[in-house]
């Protein structure tokens, strides 16, 4: 039983941790809109040279 | 205001075809746009483009990902967009305005488009880059209808790639406020973060109480106890340090300025249970109330988002449309006519309109013989006749032909720029609400402390040392979970559903508002009519009809589109020699016969015989606001047409629903007095509430006065109703109105007719319904819960049960309640 002194504070760092990683997603704009990408996903991208490879979500 | 006209007609052909699906998106079409005979049907002019773009360049593959795909049909062809030049792009001041500097001498612009309807549009748009090597990225914002595009100057001109959108089907319009903008995406981050470390903190400590609960049944070790006590206690600190900060800055902000607010008791609970739990835990008791305190934070930080984010959703409609309005104008020096933004223009400068559209100055005509629709200023709905030297008004629509107008004031400047000063006086000036549950908030805070008070005065009596904890106890079991979540709750379930239903809402107080009947006034040009000329009446022979349509297709008088438009301009009448007498009628010949068609005078110059039954009915049509059209087949007249702006189909039921929840209704027009009377006879109306008549400034008046009585809510469509939309109790614009109406307005009808605005008022009704049982049922519990905390019964697992149970009941009937109808998308 005494494992819980490990597995408890553990579990909250790896919850810190995902948490983390929701904010610094939240601040890169990923949730700034919600309706047009699950569009956006239907579409291949077809070949073209002119195409820029950084595709950013502006922020 | 050619978007006025184009609606209507839509609107009118809408209740003829049923619906059918998208052959592009698979969405419903509007039945307006449904074309008989042909095999696909398109939402919008986007996907037709789409759909024959995507087959012409061999991408039928797109439709493969659909199980219904229709293969091998490339019958639909890209539709005629009319052509603007899109010049004023390209002027610097319109650079100056809305474009910015991006990373590698590129610029980003943002633009509005129109007609931006299902996800082909993304993609649509967003294959710019492929289409014009200078754009190097087009971002489409579905939900604002916003791309956010990286280009080339000088690869590329801006008007190069707003004509190509207008090709593609998206008429661009800059977006303005982007400043904004860019501070709203930052408090929408902060509140999304918020909600996440309290959700994901309420979750956690939920499970360690989960533990502690089996403990309580079954044994557990100290330590262990302790420990569980301690990681709550200490996630939990951080929920109400942290996101939960929000409800003690708003309950100080409230104290300070001496009003009972919602985050007043939610700060004393919080606070409270807080320091209880923390003292029991650090003593090692087990009354603690952590999960309860986490959830709560947690779920009135999500409710408070929710409620937000409905009301941005209609705030964003009414910044859409006012990114609408011109922003340019055809500037002419000498032989050069070029488009420039609106700013650009000087007093003294010539400006040239042509037929279609509105108007972007005050000024003079220089030159040019027109006839011009201002009923946005004037509410008067018969167009007006103008010429060189005649005074005319920016948003008035040019309607035959060009005019060219030297400008005397740009833009605030202007009559409509003044108006829209008083607009924003108006709104800012009306008094605060005060919101039901904030009201209640302030007598359950009261009562609440009160009781406390009076529990540990009873306790004191009867057992000391039990005192302070069923005090304390009280205080958190009626912390009002559920009563803080009754009225935010109810009241974005009710509007989301109103925005499903065409309605959209401001705010909750605009709820609360709309449920205390008083005066109603309805403007009449296009709120409760239709806004434009139509044929009313007919009465002669049918087979003239077709010979009028014919002989009318050759003019361009408004009068004459409306018949043209009602008995089809067909080509099978063989016309010829047709003469047109400006301002009088027209004549030509048909199968050898001469027809005329115009007013009474026109048949009196060339001669023609009136019959007596004839003259009676165009007296007739005087005393009902139509304009008679005599129609004269040889040398006597045979028919009598009547012309008029009829009245909405179902303005008679709507303001039938209105009046029995209530409303007194009146109209408030700047038309004729007669056209007022004769609409509201035919409606119904005590003519003593309709007035006619009355000037942008004198509506205002009147509303400003008429809230002295009591509350107001004022219907209109128009700048000239904008003043008096702002300053009323409840100010709603109608679909097809002038954009000033819709930024003055609380409510905005996003479906034509009059229905809406009844079912409106029906809906606030039933939320506030739905308020009032959710408030009920809250109180009931924390009823139970001081009982027993006076009692002196309250342990921590009751609490814990209570209070969730309760907020889920408030949440369930929210959710489940029949509020406002939902239409779906076929009317």
């Amino acid at each position: 039983m005494s494992m819980i002194f490990i597995i408890l504070p553990l579990a909250i760092v790896i919850a810190a941790c995902a948490m983390a990683g929701f904010i610094w997603a939240v601040r890169r704009g990923q949730f700034d809109d919600l309706d047009s990408p699950p569009w956006r996903a239907l579409h291949d991208e077809p070949d073209v040279s002119n195409q820029s490879t950084s595709r950013r979500s502006p922020n | 205001m050619s978007t006025l006209i184009l609606t209507n007609n839509a609107v009118e052909r809408r209740h003829v075809v049923a619906c059918s699906r998208c052959a592009h998106c698979e969405s419903d079409v509007p039945s307006g746009l449904v074309r008989a005979g042909d095999a696909q049907q398109f939402c919008c002019e986007g996907c037709r483009t789409v759909y024959a773009m995507i087959h012409s360049c061999g991408f039928g593959e797109y439709y493969a990902m659909r199980e219904s795909a229709d293969a091998g049909s490339t019958s639909a062809k890209p539709v005629i967009i009319p052509q603007k030049a899109y010049a004023e792009f390209d002027d610097p001041a319109f650079a100056a305005l809305y474009c910015r500097g991006a990373a590698g001498g590129f610029q980003s612009v943002e633009l509005y488009l129109e007609n931006v309807h299902c996800g082909a549009c993304v993609w649509l748009v967003e294959r710019l880059p492929y289409i014009m090597a200078a754009v190097k990225e087009a971002r489409l914002d579905f939900g604002r209808q916003v791309v956010r595009l990286v280009f080339d100057p000088l690869q590329v001109k801006l008007s190069d790639i707003a004509r190509q959108f207008a090709r593609l089907g998206y008429p661009p319009h800059p977006a303005r406020g982007r400043n904004e903008r860019e501070l709203r995406k930052r408090e929408d981050r902060t509140h999304v973060i918020r909600i996440a470390i309290a959700g994901a903190i309420a979750g956690n400590v939920m499970i360690i109480s989960f533990a502690l609960y089996g403990g309580m049944f079954h044994g557990m070790e100290p330590i262990y106890e302790r420990l569980f006590h301690w990681v709550s206690l200490l996630l939990m600190a951080v929920s109400v340090l942290g996101p939960g900060r929000v409800f003690f800055r708003g309950a100080m902000a409230a104290l300070r300025a001496g009003v009972m607010h919602m985050d007043v008791p939610v700060s004393i609970g919080l606070a409270a249970g807080s320091l209880w739990s923390a003292v029991n835990a650090i003593r090692g008791s087990s009354e603690i109330y952590f999960d309860s305190l986490s959830i709560l934070v947690f779920l009135l930080l999500l409710g408070r988002w929710i409620q937000l984010r409905q009301q941005r959703k209609s705030r964003d409609a009414v910044e859409l449309l006012f990114s609408m309005t011109p922003g340019s104008a055809r500037l002419v020096e000498g032989d050069d006519v070029r488009e420039v933004p609106i700013e650009a223009i000087q007093p003294m400068q010539i400006v040239e309109v042509r037929a279609g559209e509105t108007i972007p100055v005050d000024g003079v005509v220089e030159h040019g013989l027109s006839m011009i629709n201002a009923s946005f200023l004037t509410g008067e709905s018969k167009p007006v006749r103008v010429k060189a030297g005649d005074r005319v008004h920016a948003g008035a629509v040019n309607l035959s032909s060009k005019l060219c107008i030297k400008a005397e004031s740009i833009g605030e400047q202007t009559r409509v720029g003044k108006l829209m000063r008083l607009v924003e006086e108006s709104a800012s000036r009306r008094a605060p609400v005060v919101r039901l549950a904030d009201r209640i908030a302030g007598i359950f805070v009261v009562a609440v402390l009160m009781l406390a008070a009076l529990t540990f005065g009873l306790w004191v009596w009867l057992d000391p040392n039990q005192a302070m904890p069923n005090a304390m106890a009280l205080l958190i079991i009626t912390c009002p979970c559920a009563l803080g979540l009754a009225t935010p709750l109810a009241i974005i379930a009710g509007i989301g559903r109103a925005a499903r239903g065409g309605m959209l809402i401001r705010g909750g107080e605009v709820v609360e508002q709309i449920n205390r009947p008083g005066l109603l006034l309805l403007d009449k040009t296009g709120t409760l009519t239709i806004g434009s000329m139509r044929v009313t009446e007919w009465h002669g022979p049918d087979h003239l009809k077709q010979i009028v349509g014919a002989i009318e297709s050759h003019s361009s008088h408004p009068l004459a589109a409306a018949m043209s438009g009602a008995f089809g301009d067909s080509q099978s009448a063989n016309v010829t020699n047709v003469k047109e007498t400006t301002g009088f009628g027209i004549e030509g010949v048909v199968d050898g016969e001469r027809v005329l068609i115009g007013s009474r005078r026109f048949m009196m110059a060339q001669g023609i015989v009136i019959p007596f039954r004839f003259a009676a009915l165009q007296d007739e049509m005087g005393a009902r606001a139509a304009t008679p059209v005599l129609v004269a087949l040889g040398s006597e007249v045979q028919a009598v047409v009547g012309i008029g702006d009829p009245i909405k189909s179902d303005a008679h039921a709507a303001i039938r629903r209105l009046r029995c929840a209530g409303w007194n209704v009146g109209i408030l027009s700047g038309d004729h007095p007669a056209v007022v009377a004769a609409v509201a006879r035919e409606l119904g109306m005590d003519s003593s509430m309709c007035h006619g008549a009355v000037s942008p400034e004198e509506k205002l008046a009147f509303v400003k006065q008429s809230l002295m009585h009591g509350p107001v809510m004022m219907v209109g469509d128009g700048v000239n109703d904008a003043a008096a939309l702002a300053a009323a109790s409840v100010g709603v614009a109608v679909k097809g109105g002038a954009e000033a109406s819709f930024a003055a307005a609380d409510v905005y009808l996003d479906r034509p007719g009059l229905t809406p605005l009844a079912e409106l008022v029906e809906g606030s009704r039933r939320t506030f319904g739905v308020i009032r049982r959710n408030i009920a049922v809250s109180l009931l519990y924390n009823v139970l819960g001081v009982s027993l905390a006076v009692a002196g019964l309250l342990n921590p697992l009751i609490a814990a049960i209570i209070m969730p149970i309760s907020s889920l009941t408030v949440i369930v009937l929210s959710y489940r309640s029949r509020t406002f109808e939902e239409s779906g998308s076929c009317p």
